[in-house]
């Protein structure tokens, strides 16, 4: 098979030059967000450690972990390690959950990000010859801009479609005779469909793959999006907080995704005890970002739950593989792309009135997330009139798209239905099966 | 003059509404009328029966979420055209209906219409200054 690479000599490099390049970054790194990151050298100091003492991978345990809620603590600019002048770009997540995170480029970070992306690309199947559709959102979140630099490196001809207008995005994918479409699963299922209500086909459309994530998803909806849009499915990992979408690939393979070692080192820990596990063995993925300069985060504790794996890839990168994240280790749920805490539903309950006994329904329809929060009803709450309480539902439902930016369907139930129990109730039942 | 009239909350769901019945059967209570409004997913059960406050506390205690409302009672002939009559009147004056519903008397050969108004009072003062004969509780059981 003739394998293509973006930059083959980091890609397939032998296993102990990579680990070598790794260590030295990793010293080179470390020392330079001590020395220009207050916060973090506030934290190493507590943790009692210093530049003379790393010098490379073998002593990473010694390094602290850092958190989201590090970055909530330093917003907007704490974690920056260069003057303002010198970030060229600056992106944040949707602060759904609390304060936004907000992470910071220089022009080089720029360069590294827009070279990891076109790895993936080429790792595909893409070459310049190729008209990308780039459907990610174009704003502060990373994957419409990420994948548009990377793209653009590559030589591939951009079309900066961003989110929005299904339909015309189909006419779009047709007419500009588009080869390769990004965008969200939930979104390309959701093309798909419109696809055929539109009464076209795959055979319409000349997509050959497509590079699908920011959200989890399943081999199921791999195989629908296949079917609905006659293309090659490949997932792509990445997080605000590391770089983006680029941080993991997947090649031709599709057994894992391939990380960017030589910008990333990626780890699997107990989250309990904080000790590396063995590859193979469930564990906290952790990233520490090796290149970047404006925002140089180490040890970042993603509290997604994922398996490493070392062993040779057929496509020939030596590169460590990482499955799809397999779970979390909070309560979060991942909604329609969004971050959900069951916590926050708690909370616009109390506020609104009711009281915190509900149960949260989640699940798969029509390719679409459904969100349903099921609340009982009280004497407080009733009203011999429907309008009065379809107003109240709405209300409830109005609050919780507030906080929560997604629109849940808020259904009251008769009291003492909703199980009740003394410690974790069961407030959440996901029949989505994400993680297979 | 208004009557007490039960609303309970029903899940829309099969076997709420007979769970609803067993227990007011159950206890010996009879319903003179009953509305059921419905949503997709939620009714109001609506009930006049003798007895209302016992009848709201049997059905607190089983568990059921319920509302003790004002309505007004009025005694119309039962013929074509009375119930139109009263409606033009309440049209005029501005009084607003928010639901209705109504039977027929055991003993009399009347009509009683159970009627919410959006403003009780006024509503009242209207049909009274009318010449409607509103029933209260006390008579309601003997007709």
């Amino acid at each position: 098979m003739c394998e293509h690479y973006y930059q083959k000599d980091a890609e397939t490099m032998p296993e102990d030059q990579l680990k070598e390049l790794q260590g030295k970054r990793l010293a080179g790194q470390f020392k330079w967000a001590y020395e220009n990151v207050e916060f973090y050298r506030k934290r190493c100091r507590e943790a009692g450690v210093e530049p003379a003492d790393i010098h490379g991978l073998q002593d990473l345990d010694k390094l602290p972990f850092m958190c989201k809620d590090d970055l909530r603590a330093t917003y907007p600019y704490g974690l920056f390690a260069v003057p303002l002048k010198d970030v060229v770009r600056l992106h944040a997540s949707s602060g759904t959950t609390g304060k936004q995170i907000v992470v910071g480029y220089t022009k080089e970070d720029l360069d590294i990000w827009d070279d990891v992306v076109a790895r993936q690309l080429v790792a595909t199947g893409a070459s310049s010859e190729d008209i990308i559709h780039v459907a990610y959102g174009y704003g502060l979140f990373t994957g419409g801009f990420g994948i548009h630099g990377g793209a653009t490196k590559l030589g591939c001809t951009v079309v900066p479609v961003s989110a929005g207008n299904t339909q015309r995005q189909i006419t779009i994918l047709k007419d500009f005779k588009c080869s390769i479409l990004a965008c969200t699963p939930s979104y390309a299922a959701y093309l798909g469909e419109t696809l055929h209500d539109m009464g076209m086909t795959p055979d319409d459309l000349y997509l050959k793959s497509g590079i699908f994530g920011a959200e989890p998803w399943t081999e199921a909806m791999r195989r629908e999006i296949e079917k609905s849009l006659g293309l090659k499915a490949y997932d792509i990992y990445g997080l605000t907080e590391i770089m983006g979408p680029g941080v993991a690939y997947e090649c031709k393979e599709q057994h894992g995704m391939h990380v960017n070692e030589d910008h990333f080192i990626v780890e699997t820990i107990d989250p309990q005890t904080h000790k590396r596990v063995p590859d193979g063995q469930k564990g906290e993925i952790v990233f520490s970002c090796l290149t970047r300069k404006a925002f140089p985060l180490l040890r970042f504790r993603t509290k997604d739950i994922g398996i490493l794996d070392r062993t040779p890839c057929a496509c020939g990168r030596t590169f460590v593989r990482m499955s799809k994240p397999m779970g979390r280790t909070d309560d979060m749920l991942i909604i329609r792309g969004v971050n959900v805490f069951p916590s926050q539903i708690e909370e616009v309950l109390l506020s609104k009135g009711y009281p915190p006994v509900y149960q949260i329904i989640v699940g798969r329809e029509d390719n679409n997330d459904t969100f349903e929060v099921q609340v009982e009803m009280t004497e407080d709450n009733f009203s011999d009139v429907v309008g009065d309480i379809r107003r109240k539902e709405n209300n409830l439902s109005a609050a919780l798209q507030t906080i929560l930016q997604i629109k849940a369907k808020v259904s009251l139930v008769a009291p003492k239905t909703i199980e009740r129990s003394n410690g974790k109730a069961k407030r959440v039942i996901d029949t989505r099966k994400l993680h297979d | 003059m208004t009557i007490n009239q039960i609303s309970v909350f029903l899940e829309n769901k099969p076997g709420t509404l007979s769970g609803l019945t067993e227990t007011l059967a159950e206890n010996n209570i009879n319903m003179r009328a009953m509305s059921l409004a419905d949503t997709s997913d939620f009714g109001i059960a609506r009930i006049i029966a003798d007895n209302a406050d016992e009848t709201a506390a049997l059905l607190r205690k089983n568990e059921y979420v319920v509302k003790v409302t004002p309505v007004l009672a009025l005694e119309i002939p039962d013929e074509a055209g009375s119930l139109n009559r009263i409606l033009k009147l309440l049209g005029t004056k501005g009084c607003n209906v928010e639901y209705m519903y109504g039977f027929t008397g055991r003993k009399t050969n009347s009509a009683y219409m159970i009627m919410r108004a959006t403003n009780v009072s006024e509503a009242e003062k209207m049909l009274e200054n009318s010449g409607i004969h509103l029933v209260g509780t006390i008579e309601l059981e003997k007709v």
